[in-house]
Formats: structure tokens, C-alpha cells, sequence
């Protein structure tokens, strides 16, 4: 596989360029080894469709997300404050990202801290390539395979976005099957409002278990998430009722890149 | 004037008269709150109050209970034409005023009847989903005692008031149809007609009896109902009005920005940003509330919480469908809710019993909320996603944890950690902006 070259914004703007979106990677995209191939097939799915994008590399920085829930409101300012005075000092205009919660703290918090941005979550953005014919998708692969899409709280109960990831994976020629809790009714994964980083309060079981064990009731050779950290718990709690050979979960861009080829 | 139409009009001043000194009790708690301003969006204001409060919109996510929900709803309203007559013959000493109507007073009486009914067994079978079926969102720790009870009571009130009305009904006709003097025949009466038999052995005399018993059952039960409203989960039939007109219409994830926070802010990143100075602490019930990061009490959150707390019918949806209730965790988003109604009624009456002024009792609202159920919510929105008429108890919590966090530096171990590396690192683990482009090497 040939790698694919990353430009950084800075780079963009010593050329006196401007790219058409900037990929927000986020902190988990960054460094947890199983987010890092999310962002990876990501990427490929942006080089394949020529999309001229930047990422800010180093000048990325958390946007704060888990500072405010977790109750934080000067650290996530303190984040944000800094986050806006970089997009705004490259004049950012569009924003793409594989995470829901940097989507939902880039599109809807913000505007009110001088940041205001057309904000994308990755679904989004590849179901939009995918209508443009800038990528192609056929199933092969996938085709009979059965696929449920665990809905990120932050992208569909948060911001009302539960077709751009279904239409996506509908691409794939498999059978797409719904869980009983979906859509404005999904379960939450566990991870949310700082949990992610925390140790669950006590109770008689965990979110995560809960959740894949719904999962795995719907018989599914894939389970497709759209977020990094829904992606860890169901990981995780495919692992915990032993079907980590049976099941995978994976991310549509992954499972966009594999059809593809890309 | 005859001595009935004095002793009614007595009842129905008595009644108003309490219901509106109930209702400036609520609104000065409910102003216990901060100014909070919410006027804009109107068109869609209207059209969510609309659908969610008027259209039932949400009720209806679950099909059987929605469906009971919306004919006890529907009956309620259109019943209540019906005391509106009562109320001129009780006033006038008339009966049956609206009778002049004709077929169309036939067509009112006979759908009164049939939604009567309806509102009857819709009524049992909630009793039955409480007492018999015991559905576990009625019975979750917080549902004990007042609670359970006050939910009873409203339905055994409106078996009986449609009982009454119902019984009233048959009595009117056997005595119209007797040609008892001052009854007339009028209206149509599917259901009652059948109760006529009970009546046949009986005097005039017993009839008018009944009759009067009943329409005096009915009318006084509605009034004492109205008057029981404040005091209980039922007052969502007022407030989901004005609940829902008032609702978060922003994204269910984003969280409301502390603009005061924004200036400190401002001011730490550029020195030549003079920090904003601190909002004057705000006189709210003759004690002085000084601006604070969070909610330490009721006081530091906003009215609409505090109408929030007050529209919720501890219907249980939002804790049933909450993930950290369903794996057994401490919290409940509808225990946050009624919490916040009690802290608000229990300071009302400190200052009904201080002559208008509140008395430090040196508790505040975290004294009934535990950080244990503070930090155990994943602000995935089930909860506001599920209630029939849009309370927002997520709102809450993340004011409760900002005041935790703030003005208490108080929070769980682990998340020090990941404010520490957010701060130190730009990222909620111990991994510096250096690797951030680690990943590209092998795209």
C-alpha cells in the first residue's frame, strides 16, 4: 500500500493554498492504536477521492469535550480559546472529523466562543463523496454479511444525524440490521461525558456490557460505530461475551476503505 | 337566590381564591431560579409546544400508555365543557342551560358519556400497571411513599368523579322522564341509560337525592382536584404548556457556554485583557446570592429547571431508558428532577414561615443529590429524549458537577488525571502534541 502523504495546515498556508476541509483527527484519532486506524482509513478514503485536505498536526489540541462534562468550564475554555484562535489565525472554513464529540464541541460550542464553522462528522462527509461519485464503493466482501450500526449518542441523539452512516453502509451490499434500541432510542455506549477517563460509579454491570450484549443478540458479523470511543466499548464488550472471533467491530470509514480497496 | 346557588357560590370562590394564591406560591418559587432569557424562536416554540404538550407527540413513543395517556387527556378537556355548564347551573339555579342546544347539546352529553368511560378504564388500567403489573419504572427507590401514593389518588379521584358523573346522569333522566319538576329531558345518554334500572325502585324524593349528591360530588371533587394540583406530580397538565414552549431548542449535546468564564479566560491568554469584574451577588427571598461557578443550590440554576422540577409527573421514562440506572448505578434522571421540585418546595416554606425571607437551613441541593449519581451520567440524552414533555435533567447534573468542580475542586480521582494531561499534554492522556502526527507515518 502506497502511504499517503498528510499535509499539515501550516503547510497549506506556506503555500499560499487553501485546502477544501480540514480533518480534525482528535486525541483518540491521534493516539489510541485502535483509533489510529480509523483516522488512517480515513485518510485513504479522502486520497482516494482527491480531496485536498489539512490536518493541524501539532497544532491540534483536545477540544476540551471531556474538560466541560466532566465540569471543567476553565479548562475547556482554555482549550477551546486556543483551539478557535488557531482555525480562525488559517481561516478555517469547513471542518471534517471521525469523532462525535469534537463534532458536536466544533459545530455547536464553539460559535459562542468566536469559532463558527461548517462542521462534518466523517459519515457525513463520505456519504457525500460517495453521491458526488468521487468514490466508488461496491459490496464484494461484504455482500451477505450481516451489519448493525451502534448510533454515537453525540451524532444522532445529540445532533439528529442518523442517516448519513446507514445510508454509507448501505453501499456495502449487506444486510443492515437495526437493534431494538436505535436511533433516538440507541443505547448509550458507556463512554460518554467523561466516563471515557473516569471508573464507572457503582452498579450491578457495565454500560458497555449492556450495550454489546444487544449487539450480539442481533447476530451481527460486523458492528459498524462511528465513534472512536463507542469503538473501544463495544470492542471491549465483544471481548467480555467471548465473540471477539465471530464479531468485529470496526468504523464505517474502515469498512468504506475495505470495500474499496482503497 | 336560593340557599344552594349562596353555599355553591361560596365553594367556587373558596376554591379560586385558594387555586390562585397556590399558583403566585409557585410562580414566586419557580422565581427562586436565575433570570434566564427565553424569547427566541418563537414560530418553533409554538410549534413544539404544539406537538409535544397539545399533539402528545412523545406520549406516544410508547404505543399502549400513550394511547390510555391521550384519552384521559382528550377526555379531561372536552369533560371539562361540561363543568363549565355545571358551574352556570350552580351559579343560576338553572339546569341543563345548555339543553337549548338541541342536537347538538345530544351530540355534547353522549360524547361526554363515551370519553367518560374511556377515562375510566384508561384510569384502571393504570392502576393495574402500578398495582398489579408493578411496570419497575414505578417502583424505583424514589417512588416510595408520597410518590406512589399521590399517583393513586389522582386515579382513584377521576374513577370517582366519572363515576359520579355518569350516575349523575342517570338520575337526571329518570327523573326528567318521571317529569319531575325542574328536569328536563336533554341529551343523549349512551352509557347512563344503561344505569337507569339502578334508580326504578326508588322514590322521587331519593332520585333527586342521588342526582343532587352526585352533581355536588362532581363539581366539589373537580374544585378540590384543581386545588390539589400544586401539591402534586399532576400539575404537569398545567405546566407541560409552558414547559415545552420553553424548551432547550438548541442540540441536546451542546452545553449552555459560561460567558464569565469566557472573560477570565480572555484575560489569562492576554495580559492586556483586564479580567471581568464579578456579577453583584443577586437578593432573591431577602438573602443575598453570590455569583457562583454551578449550582451549589437551587438558587444558582435557572427558572426553567425550577419549572422543570415542577412539570415533571415522575412518569419514570427517562430513568428507564437512562444507561446507568439500567446497569444499576445510583442515579436517576427522574430522582434529579423530583430532588430539585423538593429542595424548591422545601424552601418556599421556609420563607412562608420566615415572613418572606429564607433562612440558611444549611442544606442545599447537593444535600439530596449524591456525586455518586452526579458522576455517573454519560450526558447521552435518553432522558431528554424520552420526556413526554421535555425536561432537561442533564442540565442539572452538569451545573451540580461544574460546582463540584469548580468551587469545590472536588471530582473523581481519575479525572484530575485527565485534566492534568488536557492541561499539560492538549490531550486527555499522558501523550504530547509531539506524537500527535505518529499515526501519518505508515497512512
Amino acid at each position: 500500500m502506497e502511504p499517503i502523504k498528510v499535509p499539515t495546515m501550516a503547510e497549506f498556508a506556506a503555500s499560499g493554498e487553501v485546502p477544501e476541509v480540514l480533518f480534525w483527527v482528535g486525541c483518540a484519532g491521534s493516539f489510541d492504536d485502535r483509533a489510529r486506524k480509523i483516522t488512517k482509513a480515513f485518510v485513504r478514503i479522502l486520497g482516494a477521492a482527491k480531496v485536498k485536505f489539512a490536518v493541524l498536526g501539532q497544532e491540534e489540541s483536545c477540544t476540551g469535550d471531556p474538560a466541560r462534562r466532566a465540569g471543567n468550564e476553565f479548562l475547556f475554555q482554555m482549550q477551546a480559546l486556543q483551539n478557535v484562535s488557531v482555525l480562525n489565525g488559517y481561516g478555517v472554513k469547513r471542518i471534517v472529523t471521525a469523532c462525535p464529540h469534537c463534532f458536536n464541541t466544533l459545530k455547536n460550542e464553539y460559535p459562542a466562543l468566536g469559532g463558527a464553522y461548517e462542521v462534518l462528522h466523517h459519515t457525513q462527509f463520505i456519504n457525500a463523496l460517495i453521491k458526488e461519485g468521487r468514490i466508488k464503493v461496491e459490496g464484494g466482501s461484504f455482500k451477505g454479511k450481516r451489519i448493525t450500526f451502534h448510533d454515537p449518542c453525540y451524532l444522532g441523539r445529540g445532533n439528529n444525524e442518523y442517516e448519513a452512516p446507514r445510508e454509507v453502509l448501505l453501499k456495502l451490499d449487506a444486510a443492515l440490521v437495526e437493534l431494538k434500541r436505535s436511533k433516538q432510542n440507541g443505547l448509550c455506549c458507556g463512554a460518554g461525558g467523561a466516563q471515557m477517563f473516569k471508573e464507572p460509579e457503582p452498579g450491578d454491570r457495565e454500560v458497555n456490557h449492556e450495550r454489546s450484549e444487544e449487539a450480539l443478540g442481533a447476530a451481527p458479523d460486523i458492528i459498524a460505530a462511528g465513534c472512536p470511543f463507542c469503538n473501544t466499548m463495544l470492542t471491549d464488550g465483544v471481548k467480555h461475551f467471548n465473540k471477539e472471533g465471530e464479531v468485529v467491530v470496526k468504523d464505517v470509514a474502515e469498512l468504506i476503505a475495505e470495500a474499496g480497496d482503497l | 337566590m336560593s340557599i344552594s346557588n349562596v353555599i355553591f357560590l361560596g365553594v367556587l370562590g373558596l376554591a379560586i381564591g385558594f387555586f390562585i394564591r397556590n399558583i403566585r406560591r409557585l410562580i414566586r418559587n419557580i422565581r427562586l431560579g436565575r433570570d434566564q432569557s427565553i424569547s427566541d424562536r418563537q414560530g418553533e416554540r409554538w410549534s413544539v409546544m404544539a406537538r409535544v404538550a397539545l399533539g402528545q407527540s412523545k406520549m406516544v413513543a410508547r404505543p399502549v400508555a400513550g394511547f390510555m395517556h391521550i384519552l384521559i387527556y382528550v377526555g379531561f378537556i372536552i369533560i371539562n365543557l361540561e363543568v363549565l355548564e355545571i358551574v352556570i347551573d350552580g351559579v343560576l339555579g338553572t339546569h341543563r342551560v345548555g339543553a337549548f342546544l338541541g342536537v347538538g347539546y345530544d351530540l355534547l352529553i353522549g360524547a361526554f358519556e363515551l370519553l367518560a368511560v374511556g377515562v375510566l378504564l384508561a384510569c384502571v388500567v393504570f392502576i393495574a400497571r402500578r398495582a398489579i403489573l408493578r411496570l419497575p419504572r414505578f417502583h424505583k427507590p424514589e417512588m416510595t411513599g408520597w410518590p406512589s401514593k399521590d399517583a393513586l389518588i389522582i386515579l382513584v379521584v377521576e374513577i370517582l368523579l366519572m363515576g359520579a358523573f355518569l350516575k349523575m346522569n342517570a338520575a337526571d333522566q329518570v327523573l326528567a322522564h318521571r317529569g319531575v319538576d325542574h328536569y328536563v329531558v336533554a341529551g343523549s345518554y349512551p352509557v347512563s341509560s344503561m344505569l337507569r334500572p339502578f334508580f326504578a325502585d326508588m322514590t322521587d324524593g331519593m332520585v333527586i337525592a342521588m342526582e343532587r349528591s352526585m352533581w355536588w360530588f362532581h363539581i366539589v371533587g373537580i374544585l378540590a382536584f384543581l386545588n390539589y394540583l400544586p401539591y402534586s406530580k399532576h400539575l404537569h397538565i398545567l405546566l407541560a404548556f409552558p414547559n415545552t414552549w420553553y424548551s432547550k431548542l438548541a442540540p441536546r449535546t451542546q452545553i449552555v457556554n459560561m460567558p464569565r468564564i469566557t472573560g477570565e479566560v480572555r484575560s489569562m491568554l492576554d495580559p492586556s485583557v483586564s479580567p471581568p469584574e464579578p456579577a453583584p451577588p443577586r437578593t432573591v427571598a431577602g438573602v443575598e446570592v453570590p455569583e457562583r461557578f454551578g449550582a451549589k443550590d437551587v438558587f444558582d440554576l435557572s427558572w426553567k429547571s425550577m419549572m422543570d422540577a415542577y412539570s415533571c409527573t415522575e412518569c419514570g421514562r427517562c430513568t428507564s431508558e437512562c444507561p446507568a440506572n439500567l446497569t444499576g448505578k445510583l442515579l436517576s434522571p427522574r430522582k434529579i428532577m423530583m430532588d430539585t421540585r423538593d429542595r424548591v418546595e422545601e424552601i418556599g416554606r421556609n420563607i412562608d414561615v420566615n415572613g418572606g425571607v429564607f433562612k440558611d437551613d444549611g442544606k442545599d441541593l447537593h444535600s439530596r443529590i449524591s456525586e455518586e449519581e452526579l458522576w455517573a451520567c454519560t450526558t447521552c440524552n435518553a432522558c431528554t429524549q424520552a420526556c413526554p414533555v421535555n425536561i432537561d435533567p442533564v442540565h442539572i447534573i452538569m451545573e451540580m458537577r461544574r460546582y463540584k468542580v469548580m468551587e469545590e475542586s472536588s471530582t473523581r480521582p481519575a479525572l484530575t488525571g485527565m485534566f492534568n494531561n488536557v492541561e499539560n499534554n492538549g490531550a486527555p492522556w499522558a501523550f504530547g502534541p509531539d506524537r500527535r502526527m505518529e499515526w501519518a507515518q505508515d497512512a
